[in-house]
């Protein structure tokens, strides 16, 4: 454990592999030491385990009905209770940070990349593509995106997928932003020059010069973003616009459980504790991360 | 950026002073504010004209029913335009939206333009009264959690400020409801107000609280604050999470400066360097982080005013959603998103007149 240790801090390392595994050790112990970012990478880690293995945490279907039982408030048989068609609500809440999660993914590796790429060729090639790639962008920075999401999803019809297609739709546009930022700081380097003169493609050198130093304000911008777009995918949910039922999706749930606050509060309650739960944990975590990977922004915590 | 040298040779030979050159500034950002408002909004109107385009409904369909011959379908479609090309049918939508023509709500069965100027009252007020909360909360906080930075209060506070992006507004409203009217019974349930005063207040300027105060009836006033009270403090928690999460942040930037220091080892008292020296040059920074949330709040109304039946635009348009009423979806959808494109160009803009380091 200790050689692996002086391994990972040497600082001189032999081989690339050494040394890129090196920074990420030096990065994971300064994230350690932050307790909230601590919490909000064991709260995402939690959320990852439950949703790989939901079918075995979970005591009971999440779809299966039990009439008999409906409307019990939270019991030890019970731990949150259940809904109105006696379904346990913390097998539904444990099966359906399974959706929450396909659904942050899939809107991450949908506008994360399209952003990237629009932000890198744009800061990139500058000139006249910069002006009309950046208005693009401005003009869709500075429309609501709930609202926006809300009418795509109108009219594509409801529905998980386009639910997550609406958001992505509007969530590209920070991180061009934030992709153009970071290219023209580095875009007049002498080893984009050199890479240049080498011969190199401006494909080429997008790709695997300018993309790659990119990633690590992105991954920052993305993670603090990710409590948005779970918010954002739960109200499409609730409005009935997202995830359908049987589906066991936590806005969807809060939605059903609307009809009984009054008097069956653990209906609503439960899922929407869940989603402060995950989206406080990615708060964290991208808070942290910030202070890491990003310390130019060290006073505005 | 050209410096802003006494005085600047104009083209012509006249010699422009600095307040003429002040006032040419003043001049050119608003030409350039407006170019970039009418920019965006044209953006906007393609977005839902392209929206409009893709609904899976049939629009000629939805007129002529499913029984018409196809000699019918084909003459209500040449009578709808849509045998035009597409941008042709966009420049005359462009065209009937800025003549106020935003078609006839399939549900209300009356001009969707008018049905917005009925609701979109209510909305302004609720968020109005949510960013008076937001401020006079959410500025004070952020000032105290930069002058304690690091102790417990600038914990909580920051907690606070985190959990403005965790929690959803939807669940916030319905536990809200469940403890303060339904348990507590502090707060009047959802609506505008109670049922047997609907209808008593002729709406002079749509918002409830003004128009019973102009009546005189008190009554009414006192009840309908009871209902707005619950969804406003909500909407301005929101606020509040984000206003003081900038105070803070801006506060601290200039507390680190070296004239503070000065100010105190001169003698100058606590507070005073705090509220006179600190606070009031990040002023012109706060206006735009008011100006973004208050845009915030009309948007975010719209979760607010579904669990609060508030009758708003954000409940309009949740109920045409169900309705699959396109024609009143996109225009709520138009009429939100140019407030808001207006709201929060209009901060940029009055940052930039307002700071004198900018005013350049």
């Amino acid at each position: 454990m200790n050689s692996l240790q002086q391994w990972l801090s040497d600082e001189s390392p032999e081989t690339r592999w050494q040394a890129s595994l090196g920074r990420s050790w030096r990065l994971l112990r300064m994230l350690m030491k932050n307790p909230l970012a601590l919490l909000g990478s064991l709260i995402i880690i939690g959320l990852i385990l439950i949703a790989a293995f939901a079918p075995w945490i979970a005591p009971q279907s999440p779809i299966g009905q039990d009439l008999g039982n409906r409307l019990l408030p939270p019991s030890s048989e019970h731990l949150m209770g259940t809904d109105e068609l006696g379904r346990d609500i913390f097998s539904r809440v444990i099966h359906g940070s399974r959706i929450t999660l396909l659904i942050v993914a899939l809107v991450a590796i949908i506008s994360a990349p399209l952003g990237l790429l629009i932000g890198a060729v744009s800061g990139y090639f500058g000139g006249w593509v910069d002006k009309l790639l950046m208005g693009i962008t401005d003009v869709f920075l500075s429309m609501p995106k709930l609202i926006l999401a809300l009418a795509f999803v109108a009219a594509l019809g409801p529905g998980i997928e386009n639910a997550i297609i609406a958001i992505a739709i509007t969530a590209w546009p920070v991180y061009a932003r934030i992709a153009r930022a970071e290219t023209q700081t580095f875009r007049q380097s002498e080893f984009i020059a050199a890479t240049q003169m080498l011969g190199a493609s401006d494909t080429r050198i997008i790709v695997r010069h300018v993309l790659p130093l990119c990633t690590s304000s992105m991954i920052v911008r993305m993670t603090l973003d990710m409590a948005g777009i779970i918010l954002t995918a739960a109200g499409l949910g609730f409005l009935g616009l997202g995830a359908q039922p049987p589906l066991p999706e936590w806005g969807a749930m809060i939605s059903r459980g609307r009809t009984f606050i009054l008097d069956q509060w653990w209906v609503a309650t439960m899922p929407g504790i869940a989603i402060i739960v995950v989206s406080l944990g990615f708060c964290f975590l991208g808070d942290g991360l910030r202070d890491v990977l990003d310390p130019r922004h060290e006073g505005q915590r | 950026m050209s410096s802003s040298p006494s005085s600047l040779p104009a083209p012509s030979g006249h010699v422009i002073t600095p307040h003429h050159a002040r006032w040419l500034v003043i001049v050119r950002k608003l030409l350039s504010f407006l170019f970039v408002v009418a920019l965006t909004f044209l953006a906007l109107l393609a977005v839902t004209f392209f929206i409009g385009r893709i609904i899976p409904i049939d629009p000629v369909l939805a007129v002529v029913g499913d029984r018409a011959s196809n000699e019918v379908y084909e003459a209500a479609r040449v009578a709808m335009g849509l045998d035009r090309p597409l941008p042709v049918q966009f420049f005359a939508y462009v065209g009937d939206v800025l003549s106020g023509d935003l078609g006839r709500s399939v549900s209300t069965n009356r001009e969707v333009i008018s049905d917005l100027a009925r609701v979109f009252p209510a909305t302004l007020e609720m968020a109005t009264i949510g960013i008076i909360i937001g401020v006079l909360i959410g500025v004070p906080m952020g000032v105290f959690a930069a002058s304690h930075q690091g102790s417990w209060v600038d914990h909580i506070i920051r907690m606070l400020a985190l959990s403005g992006y965790a929690v959803p507004a939807f669940w916030l409203g319905l536990v809200g409801l469940a403890l303060f009217y339904a348990n507590l019974g502090w707060v009047a349930g959802p609506g505008r107000m109670d049922v047997y005063f609907e209808g008593l207040i002729e709406p002079v300027s749509g918002l409830l609280l003004v128009d019973s105060l102009l009546a005189g009836d008190t009554e009414v006033f006192w009840n309908a604050v009871s209902h707005i009270v619950l969804p406003a403090l909500i909407l301005g928690f929101f606020a509040l999470a984000y206003i003081a999460r900038m105070t803070r942040s801006f506060m601290l930037d200039q507390l680190s400066q070296e004239y503070i220091t000065t100010a105190r080892v001169k003698g100058v008292p606590g507070w005073r360097v705090l509220w006179v020296h600190a606070f009031l040059p990040i002023r012109v920074q706060l206006i735009t982080v008011i100006g973004l949330s208050y845009a915030g709040l009309l948007e975010g109304s719209v979760m607010i005013e579904t669990v609060f039946s508030w009758p708003g635009i954000g409940n309009y348009l949740t109920v045409a959603l169900l309705n699959a009423d396109m024609n009143a979806v996109l225009g709520a959808t138009l009429v939100i998103g140019m407030v808001f494109i207006i709201i929060n160009k209009l901060s940029d803009v009055l940052y930039g007149l307002l700071d004198p380091r900018s005013a350049r």
